[in-house]
């Protein structure tokens, strides 16, 4: 129990610095992937709380979809405005 | 100035938050739920006076291994409806926006893929889309289930769509796809509706706990959950990477 | 410990879903808030020495002490329907940008 406290404790200051950092930075491509590490950091939250089926499913979806539609996002407005 | 009444307001909402959670007697603390008093034993223990074991239970109330899928699929599978109508309606919005009735190619953009990525790429997308179906086919006895094994499936079209620059999938046979998915998922409920008692009843026989063929229909209805979501979220990404035809 | 964390990862959210000027970061900021609320719909169903509710060779009896699995339930609901959000919230911020030629929100006229 000591040591689940310690890795939680560990994990929360992270959650919070990291989603500080993607709600205020300029830069938007800096912004999404600090929200990418943040969904990778909830992953481990869920496996620390022994919940293995949202585990998998946050890992799937917040690291490969969700950043590759934001990223597609981005490459098509910077293409719009070099035009 | 109205970053300044938005700090107050959300510092105070989270202060209120805290204060109320803390002030409630029945909100357990964190790590001490009582599960004696939730509803959550009768889907563990799956409403029988004996324990079930795994392997060796015949007939439970219901079938699956994965207390999760159980309740997903078999307890609350009304809910599970309209988490798929909702997907539906946003691949429909995406369609909606980013379509356009002329023709579609691919957007270009300033960088080209080498040829070893375009041509390795194919050896990595049999091996993405094989652990995408087995996480579907074994939804009932292991982590996973439909939406991760759905998702797989997408992640692996997005890959080709990736590493090839005139890779374009044939959208017309994935939204085939998607619509009779999720036609069939009402249709078996509505057979649960004719042939059994209610809605989306499990109405084909749950055998041992824990075997590769058994609880009833959730293997069927993942596996349709599974292709639904692959082909929607693999819509949304080729709608997503082209654009309009110039004239 | 971790619920604090989650409640105070919500209104992180809800601050940047307030004051940011920028659609991208409107939609950013609201998968903050989402992901926020799934780490404390699952922290209420913690049960310390719990194990995961899933019934194998090795722990095969029901009598075990499990975690509570309805919130995991939900949680894996929520996030499928938050990718779909997404998804359209993005496609909203590509036509503002083809029509408008902006991504301040404070320069889109005529709602």
């Amino acid at each position: 129990m000591i040591m689940l406290d310690y890795i939680m404790l560990v994990l929360s200051i992270l959650l919070l610095v990291i989603a500080f950092l993607a709600v205020s930075e300029k830069s938007l491509i800096k912004s999404v992937i600090f929200l990418s590490a943040l969904s990778m950091l909830s992953v481990v939250a869920f496996v620390v709380m022994k919940a293995p089926d949202v585990a998998l499913t946050e890992a799937v979806i917040g690291s490969g979809l969700v950043t590759a539609l934001f990223v597609f996002t981005l490459l098509s407005i910077k293409k719009e405005e070099s035009k | 100035m109205k970053k300044l009444l938005a700090f107050v307001l959300t510092i105070g909402l989270g202060l209120l938050i805290i204060f109320a959670l803390d002030a409630n007697t029945t909100f357990d603390d964190f790590g001490f739920a009582n599960l004696a008093e939730r509803v959550s034993t009768r889907y563990i223990t799956k409403g029988s006076n004996v324990d079930i074991i795994f392997g060796q239970t015949l007939e439970p109330e219901s079938g699956p291994a994965n207390i999760v899928t159980s309740i997903v699929v078999d307890y609350r599978s009304f809910d599970t409806l309209g988490e798929v109508t909702v997907l539906f309606i946003s691949a429909l919005g995406v369609a909606l926006l980013l379509g356009s009735a002329g023709a579609q190619k691919r957007m270009e953009l300033n960088f080209k893929p080498n040829f070893m990525l375009r041509v390795g790429s194919r050896a990595l997308f049999g091996i993405i889309i094989m652990t995408g179906v087995y996480v579907t086919l074994h939804g009932h006895l292991t982590p996973g289930g439909g939406f991760p094994g759905g998702a797989m499936i997408a992640s692996a079209m997005l890959l080709l769509y990736l590493a090839d620059d005139e890779f374009r999938a044939r959208i017309k046979g994935f939204k085939i796809l998607e619509s009779i998915a999720g036609s069939l998922y009402v249709i078996i409920g509505l057979l649960g509706l004719v042939v059994a008692t209610y809605f989306l009843q499990n109405f084909l026989p749950n055998g041992t706990v824990g075997d590769l063929l058994s609880s009833g229909i959730v293997p069927i209805i993942y596996i349709l959950i599974g292709l639904k979501v692959g082909s929607e979220i693999s819509g949304m990404i080729d709608n997503f990477l082209t654009e309009e035809e110039a004239q | 410990m971790i619920q604090y964390a989650a409640i105070l990862l919500m209104m992180i959210g809800l601050y940047g879903l307030l004051t940011n000027r920028n659609v991208i970061k409107i939609v950013i900021s609201l998968n903050v808030l989402e992901i926020g609320l799934n780490i404390f719909i699952i922290s209420i169903g913690f049960v310390y020495d719990g194990i995961a509710p899933i019934l194998t060779s090795v722990n095969n009896s029901s009598a075990l002490l499990f975690v509570d699995p309805l919130p995991q339930a939900l949680v894996l609901t929520a996030i499928v329907i938050g990718v779909g959000t997404t998804a359209l919230g993005l496609a909203i911020v590509k036509s503002i940008y083809q029509k408008y030629k902006t991504l301040e929100i404070d320069e889109v006229e005529e709602i």
